[in-house]
C-alpha cells in the first residue's frame, strides 16, 4: 500500500512538472513585451533596404505567424502547442538549418549531453559522498575538517568560475588540453572515440568539481549527525569493526536524504551542464541552444527546452522510482 | 545554482548542544571571516566610483591593451576600458541586483511558505506541487529562451525581475517545513484558543521564528540571483553594456583576452568573484550554524 501510494504521489508531482514547465516555456515569451517576428521582420526589411511592401510585409507576417505557431488567441495557439509537442513530438523545422526538423537537430545532440551528465553526476556523486562519509565519521580528527574547508571552497563557487579556472590552469598555465576542443562528426572510429573521450574529460572535470563540494558539505552533516545515532553505538559495543559500521550502518541510512536531494537538484546540475557545454563547445544540447539563441531560431530553442524539461523531469522520477527499493521503510509502510 | 539547496540539508541537523559549543569558535570564526570579505568588497564598490574620473563602460576612454601601471592599476582591456574600473562597477551592479532580488524573494516565500505550512490541506498541497515543479525545473533553458526574445531591448531590471519569478521555490520549501513544525507546538493552540486570528497568529507567533532562517535565506538569495544573472551575461544573454561580474568576463572571452595575453581581465573578475562568493557562503553557513547553536542552548 505504502508503495503504490508513493508511486502514485510521485508521478502526479512528474506530470505537474511536465505541464507547469510546458506552460511556462510557453506563456513567457508570449507575454513579454517584444515580438520575435516584428524583429525579424524588421532584419528582412534593412536587408532589403526598406524595398518590402505593406502587402509583402503582410504575408511575410501571416507565413512566420503560421510557422512558429502564433496565429489565433493565445488558448487554441496553447492547445496546439501541447498537441503539437505531446502527441506529434512536432516542433516544426529548424529556421537557421532550414530542411531539418528541430526533433532530428535535437536528437543527434542529446546523447553527447545525456552521456557527459550521466558520467560526471555519477562519479561527483559517489566520490563526494565517500569523501564526505569518511570526514564526517572521523569529525573529530583534523583531516576531517580539513576535507570540509575543500567542500567549503569548492560548493559556493559558479559554474561558469569553475570552467575558466579549469581552463586557465589545465590549457593555458600548464597546456595538457587545447584551448578549443574540437569533437569530431560521423563515423566513429577507434582513435576518433579516444580524442572524444579526451576532449570530454574537462567538462567532465568541471562538472564532477561542481558537484563535488555540495556532496561533501552536505553528506558530511548528515554523517556527523548518525555517527552519534544510538543503533551506530550499540554496534561499536557489539565489536563491528570501523569499515563495517561506517558502510553499512552510517553510509545506509546518511545515503537516503541524498538520494532525495540528488533527485531535487537534477535541474541545476542540468543547468551546469548546459553551461559546461558552451563554455566547452562541448557538441550536445546547451551548444545547440546557444546557437540557435544568438541565431533568433526559436523552434530549436522551444524544442531543446521542452525535451531538457521532459528529459530532467523523468530522470527525477526514475531516482524517486528506485528511492522504495533503498529506503525499506516505504516498503513495508 | 544550487545555492538554495545546501540550506535545505544542513538546517534540519541542528548540532547538538555539546558540538555546538564545541564548534562556536570555527563557527563564529566562519561567520567573520564572511562578513569582513563581504564588507570590504560592498564599502569598496559603493565608496570608491565616488572617485571614478570616467563612466567606466564607456570605451576607448584609454589605450587599449595597457600592461599594470600606476595610472591603471590593473590595465585596461581591449576596449580601452580600466579593468579595475570597471571590475568595482561591476560588483556594485551586481551586489545591487542580488540585494533586490533577494529582498523581493524573500517576502515572496516567506508569506508563500508560511501561509502553505500553517493551512495546510488541499491548499498546501496545491502549492506544495507548484513549488515542486519550481525547484524540479531546469532554470537556464527558460532564460535562455527568454534572453533570446527580449535581448536588446531588456533593461537590467528585467532580468532582476525574471530572477525573482524562478527564485522564491526554495526558500518557501524550507520555510513551509519549519512553520509545519511550528504549528504543532503548544503556543500556537493557546494564541488560537485565546481567539487569535490565522493572519495574527501567522504574524505574532510563527513569523518571529521564522526571522533567523529569512536572513540566511536571503544570503542564499543574494548568491543565487549574482550567480544567475553572471552566468546569463556570460553566455551573451544579459544587458552585457551594464558591468557586471559576468558581463566582464563575456566581453574577456569575446575578444579573446586569453589569446592575446591580457590575462588579467579573465583572472581579476574570477578572484572577485571567488572572494564575494565565498563571503556570502561563509557568511549564510555562520549564521545559520550560530541560529542553530542558539536554540540548542536556550
Amino acid at each position: 500500500m505504502g508503495v503504490l501510494q508513493y508511486v502514485a504521489k510521485r508521478v502526479g508531482l512528474y506530470l505537474a512538472v511536465l505541464f507547469i514547465g510546458l506552460t511556462i516555456t510557453f506563456l513567457l515569451p508570449r507575454i513579454m513585451p517584444t515580438n520575435p517576428i516584428d524583429g525579424y521582420i524588421g532584419q528582412i526589411q534593412a536587408r532589403a533596404s526598406g524595398a518590402l511592401t505593406a502587402e509583402a510585409i503582410a504575408q511575410l507576417r501571416a507565413n512566420l505567424e503560421e510557422l512558429y505557431g502564433l496565429r489565433g488567441d493565445l488558448f487554441s495557439q496553447y492547445v496546439g502547442f501541447l498537441q503539437r509537442v505531446i502527441f506529434h513530438f512536432d516542433f516544426g523545422p529548424s529556421f537557421a538549418f532550414y530542411p531539418q526538423s528541430v526533433s532530428q537537430i535535437i536528437f543527434t545532440a542529446l546523447p553527447w549531453t545525456l552521456g557527459l551528465l550521466l558520467v560526471s553526476t555519477v562519479i561527483a556523486w559517489l566520490l563526494g559522498n565517500l569523501v564526505g562519509l569518511v570526514a564526517g565519521y572521523f569529525h573529530t580528527k583534523r583531516a576531517g575538517s580539513v576535507i570540509e574547508i575543500v567542500g567549503i571552497l569548492l560548493y559556493p563557487i559558479p559554474y561558469y568560475i569553475l570552467a575558466l579556472t579549469v581552463i586557465l590552469l589545465l590549457s593555458y598555465v600548464i597546456p595538457l588540453f587545447p584551448l578549443s576542443p574540437s569533437f569530431p562528426a560521423g563515423q566513429m572510429t577507434l582513435t576518433k572515440f579516444g580524442m572524444v573521450i579526451f576532449n570530454s574529460l574537462l567538462p567532465a572535470l568541471t562538472l564532477i568539481l561542481a558537484g563535488f563540494g555540495w556532496n561533501i558539505l552536505s553528506m558530511k552533516a548528515l554523517a556527523v549527525a548518525t555517527t552519534e545515532e544510538p543503533y551506530v553505538i550499540y554496534s561499536r559495543l557489539k565489536g563491528t569493526s570501523n569499515w563495517t559500521r561506517m558502510m553499512s550502518y552510517v553510509f545506509r541510512n546518511a545515503m537516503l536524504p541524498q538520494v532525495t536531494a540528488l533527485a531535487l537538484s537534477l535541474g541545476t546540475i542540468f543547468n551546469g551542464a548546459l553551461l559546461t557545454e558552451m563554455l566547452f563547445s562541448y557538441p550536445g544540447v546547451g551548444l545547440i541552444m546557444r546557437t540557435a539563441a544568438s541565431a533568433g531560431d526559436y523552434n530549436v530553442l522551444y524544442g531543446a527546452i521542452t525535451i531538457s524539461i521532459i528529459a530532467v523531469a523523468t530522470a527525477g522520477l526514475v531516482i524517486d522510482l528506485i528511492y522504495p527499493l533503498l529506503d525499506p521503510r516505504i516498503r513495508h509502510k | 545554482m544550487s545555492t538554495p539547496a545546501i540550506t535545505e540539508v544542513v538546517e534540519p541537523v541542528p548540532p547538538t548542544r555539546q558540538r555546538g559549543e564545541g564548534l562556536l569558535w570555527l563557527l563564529n570564526g566562519r561567520l567573520a571571516l564572511g562578513l569582513t570579505l563581504i564588507a570590504i568588497l560592498g564599502v569598496g564598490s559603493f565608496v570608491l566610483p565616488i572617485f571614478c574620473p570616467v563612466d567606466p563602460s564607456v570605451q576607448a576612454t584609454y589605450l587599449k591593451n595597457m600592461p599594470i601601471s600606476g595610472a591603471h592599476w590593473l590595465g585596461t582591456n581591449a576596449l580601452g576600458q580600466d579593468i579595475l574600473w570597471f571590475l568595482v562597477f561591476a560588483i556594485r551592479n551586481s551586489l545591487m541586483l542580488g540585494v533586490l532580488v533577494g529582498v523581493c524573494v524573500t517576502v515572496i516565500s516567506t508569506i508563500v511558505g508560511l501561509s502553505a505550512g500553517y493551512i495546510g490541506g488541499n491548499f498546501e498541497r496545491a502549492v506544495m506541487l507548484i513549488v515542486d515543479s519550481f525547484i524540479t525545473i531546469p532554470l537556464l533553458p527558460i532564460l535562455i529562451i527568454l534572453g533570446a526574445v527580449i535581448r536588446g531591448n531588456s533593461s537590467f531590471l528585467t532580468v532582476g525581475f525574471i530572477i525573482v519569478v524562478f527564485g522564491w521555490a526554495w526558500g518557501a520549501r524550507t520555510i513551509r517545513s519549519m512553520a509545519l513544525t511550528l504549528r504543532e507546538r503548544e503556543f500556537i493552540n493557546m494564541a488560537r484558543f485565546s481567539g487569535a486570528n490565522t493572519f495574527d497568529i501567522l504574524l505574532r507567533e510563527i513569523f518571529p521564528y521564522v526571522t533567523a532562517y529569512m536572513l540566511v535565506g536571503f544570503i542564499n538569495t543574494v548568491l543565487f540571483a549574482i550567480n544567475t544573472e553572471a552566468t546569463l551575461a556570460v553566455i551573451g544573454l544579459s544587458k552585457v553594456e551594464v558591468p557586471t561580474l559576468g558581463s566582464i568576463i563575456f566581453w574577456a572571452l569575446n575578444y579573446n583576452a586569453l589569446f592575446t595575453g591580457n590575462y588579467v581581465w579573465l583572472v581579476a573578475p574570477i578572484i572577485a568573484t571567488v572572494l564575494l562568493f565565498l563571503g556570502l557562503f561563509l557568511s549564510s553557513t555562520g549564521f545559520n550554524a550560530a541560529f542553530a547553536s542558539k536554540r540548542g542552548v536556550l
